[in-house]
């Protein structure tokens, strides 16, 4: 698997893809490998307001329920309504058309703390 | 204890199933994914290694005595090459395990039991045997795989030339040239199909005969994800979920397997104290809207707690959020308007006939 390096990506294998003070945050192609098929995803609303490392939205897979952090401090801007129905484009397009929700970016320097495509290459394969 | 595999464990390997610790044994949760195989199992056919259950013989001249003194059905009713489905309970009523018992002949009859539960029932059955009959643990020796689906029947026709089984009866003959086996026509999918118990020595040459034989039907391997969401959808029992010690068959649902009539039996008295006195919670399945509930998940009516979810997921075949749980008799009405709480949120849920899925043939 060859992560887009245009994103950035945390240890519980969420990425986000900074456009301006927007950021798109999606879950990995590995994370969506782990979980299975998905079924389900439960969104936030928009208006809501998200913490670094803090619950954002929930995935559900045929056997389990997955917690999504929210990559960096903000406020939810947008949410992916074209999964309703068509959730198992999470697991055919991690990266893309699965992405779960959109952010407006409140703590910039947070990015600092997440991983580049090659070392999240190299922290998932461990 | 070591984990332990079965015979079939380097197909799995090879077919790149993801394999998981299933009480104790190592066992493929998924090959492909578990939707696919899932609707490979209900629009094909599906072939399950199930050589993780056990399986226990039981002989002598009071052989039949001594399993009804165990089991909740009556196996008296059963004619030989005939199987039935069981619960076996405990001095409570509650349920030690539900079993399927094949009757071989007047003093030879072998039940099946769950993969969890094989050395629990097999020291249960030991110790309250007061006819002395000869019980032989043979989970060892026996592999077993379950090929379940529309097209079992056709693929089995090509393996064998004994003649197959109609539901709940079984036949012993050679399949894919192996001698002894046990073929019956049961399973836990509510497809047709078989379940084959074969000597775990001849596990590769049977493997290789059913992938060849099942190849131009589209045969899928499946594993234990897709026979969860497949049982689940047929309201078929999880022991260790549905059904536990503390639970009894009256409250199960599975009073047709519950003859109080048929003479003494360990569990009897309680359960007629039961019957008698009312039977306070029902097992019962649920369509919940919006949301996924998952065992221990709190059913709600009105705000308050009543009962729990047992089993729940996504039913693939329906499209619908399942699941089962027991509820207050008095709340246990088809149709009955309840709440899960799933994580916090409450979603609004109700009482739905059983089966959630009737095959379509």
């Amino acid at each position: 698997m060859s992560y887009p390096k245009d994103l950035h990506y945390t240890k519980d294998h969420e990425w986000i893809r900074v456009e301006g003070d927007i950021g798109v945050v999606g879950i990995t192609h590995h994370a969506q490998d782990a979980l299975g098929d998905i079924v389900h995803v439960e969104l936030p609303a928009v208006g809501k307001k998200v913490s670094k490392g803090g619950t954002a939205a929930e995935v559900e897979s045929v056997k389990a329920v997955s917690d999504v952090y929210s990559p960096l401090t903000g406020t939810v801007v947008e949410v992916n309504g074209d999964l309703d129905g068509n959730e198992s484009t999470v697991n055919s397009d991690p990266h893309g058309g699965g992405w779960l929700f959109k952010i407006k970016i409140e703590k910039q320097d947070e990015l600092a703390g997440l991983m580049d495509a090659e070392a999240y290459t190299a922290f998932e394969a461990k | 204890m070591a984990i332990r595999r079965t015979p079939f464990h380097e197909f799995h390997k090879e077919a790149g199933a993801r394999l998981i610790d299933f009480g104790g044994w190592e066992m493929p949760v998924q090959y492909k994914g578990i939707l696919e195989e899932h609707h490979g199992c209900r629009n094909a056919v599906g072939l399950f290694d199930v050589s993780h259950m056990g399986e226990v013989r039981f002989r002598g001249p009071k052989a039949l005595d001594a399993v009804q003194h165990l089991i909740t059905n009556d196996l008296s009713k059963a004619a030989f090459g005939q199987a039935q489905y069981t619960a076996m309970c405990n001095d409570h009523g509650g349920i030690v395990d539900d079993l399927i018992c094949y009757r071989i002949g007047p003093e030879e009859i072998l039940i099946c039991v769950n993969a969890a539960n094989r050395d629990k029932d097999y020291n249960w059955m030991k110790s309250h045997n007061p006819f002395g009959v000869d019980i032989s643990n043979e989970s060892d020796f026996w592999a077993q795989i379950a090929l379940q689906g529309r097209h079992a029947e056709a693929i089995f026709k090509k393996l064998t030339d004994a003649p197959l089984p109609g539901t709940y009866r079984f036949t012993q003959g050679a399949v894919a040239g192996v001698e002894g086996c046990i073929i019956a026509g049961t399973g836990y999918t509510g497809e047709a199909g078989y379940e084959l118990f074969l000597p775990a020595g001849a596990a590769d040459i049977l493997w290789n005969a059913v992938q060849s034989a099942g190849a131009e039907f589209g045969l899928v391997n499946v594993g234990l994800g897709a026979r969860d969401t497949l049982r689940l959808e047929m309201k078929y029992s999880l022991y260790g979920n549905d059904i536990t010690d503390d639970t009894t068959p009256l409250e199960a649902g599975l009073g047709w397997v519950t003859k109080l009539d048929k003479g003494d039996f360990i569990g009897r008295e309680p359960l007629v104290a039961q019957k008698a006195a009312g039977i306070p919670r029902r097992l019962v399945g649920l369509e919940i809207e919006g949301r996924i509930a998952r065992p221990h998940s709190a059913v709600l009516s009105e705000g308050q707690p009543v009962g729990e979810v047992t089993s729940g997921g996504l039913s693939p075949s329906t499209k619908k959020n399942i699941a089962l749980a027991y509820v207050p008799d008095a709340l246990a009405k088809v149709g009955t308007r309840l709440e899960v709480d799933v994580r916090g949120k409450t979603a609004a849920a109700v009482v739905s006939k059983t089966p959630f899925y009737t095959r379509p043939y």
